[in-house]
């Protein structure tokens, strides 16, 4: 009894140790799939559709790191994590990226020892209420009760808020947003608070949409963005510049329809490097030439992903506002492919 | 046997001896395995360490010391979203052992009555605590805290229902007895407040205690000598109750005529109530949990149609920080200490604000009243006053007992079959009656098959209250090892702290059992 408790722990020792190693790459492509935490669900940036397919907006992301890697981008495996779940899974090597609604702030960057590779969406921290509430901003919501996912930063800037501004509140932690959802539409929470964009997301697959309004006040500035350990720098890159790889594409006017035809060859040097027909940068990310002819591909470039999931023509009806390419008053800028 | 014979030629130790000689060989084998053993904890150790270093983590305790940043609704101690995580550390453990006490004590009065009850002669009685017991015993705990939880926080009416309708003047819920209020989003319950002096009630409560076992040992002793039983039950209530009386006499005579003072930040000197709130608008009042003269406070408050909102805090020191930061305005203080308090307090706020005694006073009132919860008139709709049960809290505490309680329920059952029928009958035969038969000789035998079992099912309680995370419960597991853990990064660090909780309060659950159970086992002479 007593030897076989010690082999168990060693072998759950000896697997942890493994997993932790660097060359992320180098595991990821033994495997034959790479392994994306995402959220537990959250229409429009990662919930699985009525064939069990998971789509989304960061979704989208894990495919076109996925399709740079393998040139296929179902070789992706999706592990649903919760807010307190999502750390541990990516330290301890249960998932070799985060694309999950996180936001980068310097004490997961510094402390929790992780590499924000990009930011994806730029996001801030918003207040649902229903109409019938009669509460026309968040400044009269003392004595509200309000649902709050637990481990996120929406909890932190939620307690400083009401600190600051002098108003009580009574927390109702949640773990999921699912369960966010069930609990406010209960009414066992007056207030639901997350990031502006998981707050439209979330609305949208109400039955009566319009008997709830987000409240003007962002409290918080939450830049989300993909995510990976500290240490493998290679790693690092191949998710950076695939996310600015999809950003580049919609500056440079490449999208899924014409990639195939741009990648033959162009007048544009820098369409060319990125596709591969001109340069080595395939080569330096450890990759094939046309990484990045596959992951644009996939879901099309930023533009596309963004107008497909969670666009102005989606329920969720997110206008692009921060979240326009830098050329059209966004703050999208991606570094150039040279 | 044939070997002991002939007497073994005294020689010299050898190292094969270790092996081959059953005198050695135990001794050797349990010395490898507690070095292989050793080892084999080494290695995890010092893997760990490495793979931490890996990751560039060290293992620091520092971060206990940090702010926490966030906040915890339900809480027993005081605490906000700038106290260290040591602190919501503590405010956890302080929640985990209030649902663990509650638990034990409503599974051990279920458990007994249904274990009782399934022994009845009644055939549907006994068929029905069957069912409860397999029902409850048989399916996940989760599942049944998940369940009640869903019940309260769905089929309870929302708390805008209480408010009265603005044309009709009715409510569309009412509170139960006029002073319970069930909600979706808790429940309210009315809270006894003090007036000052009210530790007198706690002595007053010891000195009965006192009383009354000295009035047992005198009841025991007389039986012992003449054989004689005497009337325990009801001096023992008559002592506790008159205790009780004159402690509130005491403390009444003087709380009804105390004047407290009210001191407000912002006003100026000689103010009267009225003036200041039409300086100031609304008054943020601090009010303080459980005491008379805050109670009495607002009160007046209401009466006057002073537009006012009240702030809770935790005692003297928690409404001064709350003054000084600003988060209330005005409390109400004994008018002997008031100027000393104001002058104190005035170097301590922010800015140049002073703190001045208002012209007003307000009587203390009687040492005990009742606070009742009440719906707020404007704003969000929700209850305030009286003690707020959250309903993770009740979801955790009604599954939690309803599912212990089926094992208790067997065990006492089982306690009860293992005491021989003849007992009962020899009892009878010395013309006991059934209930001195059931409390003198069946029960006293009983307990000792029932306790130790018992431990058991109260260290299952308190360790499935770790579940309190599925329903947002903020024990210890949900502050120290959920958001803790989730927001400092210290995995391995917030774990075997939790761990080590854990394993103390069980070891001294067990411990504090075990002493009972010595002192109601069997004892041979």
């Amino acid at each position: 009894m007593k030897r076989s408790v010690i082999f168990g722990a060693l072998t759950v020792a000896g697997l942890t140790a493994g997993a932790a190693s660097a060359a992320t790459l180098d595991d990821i492509q033994a495997r034959g799939n790479l392994i994306c935490g995402v959220t537990t669900g959250l229409v429009g940036f990662a919930a699985p559709d009525a064939n069990g397919e998971w789509q989304g907006f960061d979704v989208g992301v894990c495919r076109a790191v996925a399709a740079a890697v393998f040139g296929d981008p179902t070789a992706v495996e999706f592990v649903p994590t919760t807010g307190q779940t999502r750390f541990t899974a990516l330290a301890s090597g249960e998932v070799d990226m985060l694309a999950r609604n996180t936001t980068w702030t310097f004490s997961r960057d510094v402390d929790l020892k992780f590499e924000f590779v990009g930011i994806n969406y730029y996001d801030g921290q918003g207040f649902m209420v229903p109409t019938e509430l009669g509460v026309s901003s968040a400044r009269d919501l003392d004595g509200a009760t309000v649902c709050i996912q637990t481990g996120t930063t929406t909890e932190l800037n939620l307690a400083d808020f009401f600190r600051v501004n002098n108003i009580s509140y009574e927390p109702v932690p949640i773990e999921t947003n699912a369960e966010a959802q069930q609990q406010y539409l209960a009414g066992a929470c007056d207030v639901y608070t997350t990031d502006a964009s998981g707050l439209a997301a979330t609305r949208a697959t109400f039955e009566n949409p319009g008997d709830h309004v987000i409240l003007p006040e962002i409290i918080s500035k939450e830049p989300l963005g993909p995510l990976v350990r500290h240490g493998d720098h290679d790693w690092g890159d191949i998710v950076r510049w695939t996310l600015n790889a999809l950003i580049s594409a919609e500056e440079l006017g490449i999208t899924s329809a014409n990639v195939e035809e741009l990648s033959a060859g162009t007048n544009n040097p820098e369409i060319n490097r990125m596709l591969g027909s001109e340069g080595e940068l395939g080569a330096m990310l450890g990759l094939e030439p046309d990484w990045a002819k596959n992951a644009i591909m996939v879901g099309g470039n930023y533009g596309e992903l963004f107008e497909k999931n969670i666009g102005e023509n989606t329920p969720i009806g997110l206008a692009r506002g921060l979240n326009a390419l830098w050329t059209e008053g966004g703050l999208l800028y991606s570094p150039p492919f040279r | 046997m044939s070997t002991l014979t002939d007497p073994p030629p005294s020689e010299s130790f050898r190292l094969s001896q270790l092996i081959y000689d059953t005198r050695y060989r135990s001794l050797t084998i349990q010395v490898v395995a507690f070095m292989l053993i050793m080892l084999g904890l080494s290695w995890l150790v010092s893997n760990t360490v490495q793979n931490l270093q890996a990751l560039g983590k060290d293992i620091d305790f520092g971060f206990l010391g940090q702010p926490a940043g966030y906040d915890i609704g339900q809480r027993l101690v005081p605490y906000d979203s700038q106290a260290t995580h040591a602190r919501a550390a503590f405010v956890g453990i302080l929640n985990t052992l209030l649902v663990a006490v509650l638990g034990c004590a409503l599974a051990t009065v279920l458990g007994v009555t249904v274990g009782v009850l399934r022994l009845s002669k009644n055939w549907i009685v006994a068929r029905l605590m069957s069912v409860y017991v397999e029902g409850f015993r048989n399916i996940p705990t989760l599942l049944w805290i998940l369940l009640v939880f869903a019940i309260f926080s769905e089929g309870l009416p929302h708390p805008s229902t209480f408010r009265p309708d603005a044309e009709t003047g009715q409510a569309e819920s009412t509170m139960l007895f006029g002073s319970i209020a069930m909600t979706r989003q808790g429940s309210f319950i009315p809270r006894l407040v003090y007036a000052d002096g009210a530790i007198l009630f706690v002595i007053a409560i010891v000195l009965a205690l006192i009383g009354i076992w000295a009035l047992r040992r005198m009841a025991h002793r007389r039986q012992d000598a003449t054989g004689e039983t005497m009337p325990v039950l009801i001096p023992s209530v008559a002592i506790l109750l008159s205790a009780l009386i004159a402690a509130n006499l005491i403390i009444s005579a003087g709380s009804r005529s105390n004047e407290l003072s009210l001191v407000a930040v912002g006003a100026e000197d000689g103010m009267s109530l009225a003036e200041f709130s039409g300086a100031a608008g609304r008054i943020d009042f601090c009010r303080i949990r459980g005491s008379g003269g805050s109670f009495s406070t607002q009160n007046l408050l209401d009466e006057r149609e002073i537009s006012y909102r009240a702030r809770e805090f935790f005692g003297d020191r928690d409404s001064a920080r709350g003054l000084a930061r600003g988060e209330c305005v005005m409390i109400a203080v004994p008018a002997s200490e008031a100027a000393a308090f104001a002058a104190e307090l005035t170097p301590e706020l922010r800015g140049d604000a002073v703190a001045v005694v208002l012209s007003d006073t307000v009587l203390e009132g009687p040492a005990v009243q009742v606070e009742v919860p009440e719906i707020t008139e404007s704003g969000i709709a929700r209850f305030e006053g009286g003690i707020p049960l959250r309903n993770p809290l009740i979801a955790l505490w009604l599954a939690l007992s309803l599912y212990t309680s089926a094992f208790i329920a067997e065990n006492v059952r089982s306690g009860i079959l293992a005491v021989s029928r003849g007992q009962t009958e020899a009892a009878f035969a010395l013309g006991l009656r059934p209930n001195r038969t059931m409390s003198l000789v069946i029960l006293p035998q009983a307990l000792r098959v029932i306790v130790p079992p018992l431990i058991s099912q109260y260290l299952n309680l308190t360790k499935n209250s770790s579940l309190a995370l599925a329903v947002g419960y903020m024990d210890v597991r949900s502050t120290l090892g959920g958001i803790t853990i989730n927001q400092t990064g210290r995995e391995l660090e917030g774990m075997l702290l939790l761990g080590g909780f854990y394993l103390v309060t069980s070891l001294i659950i067990s411990g504090a059992m075990n002493v009972y159970n010595q002192s109601i086992k069997l004892k041979e002479r």
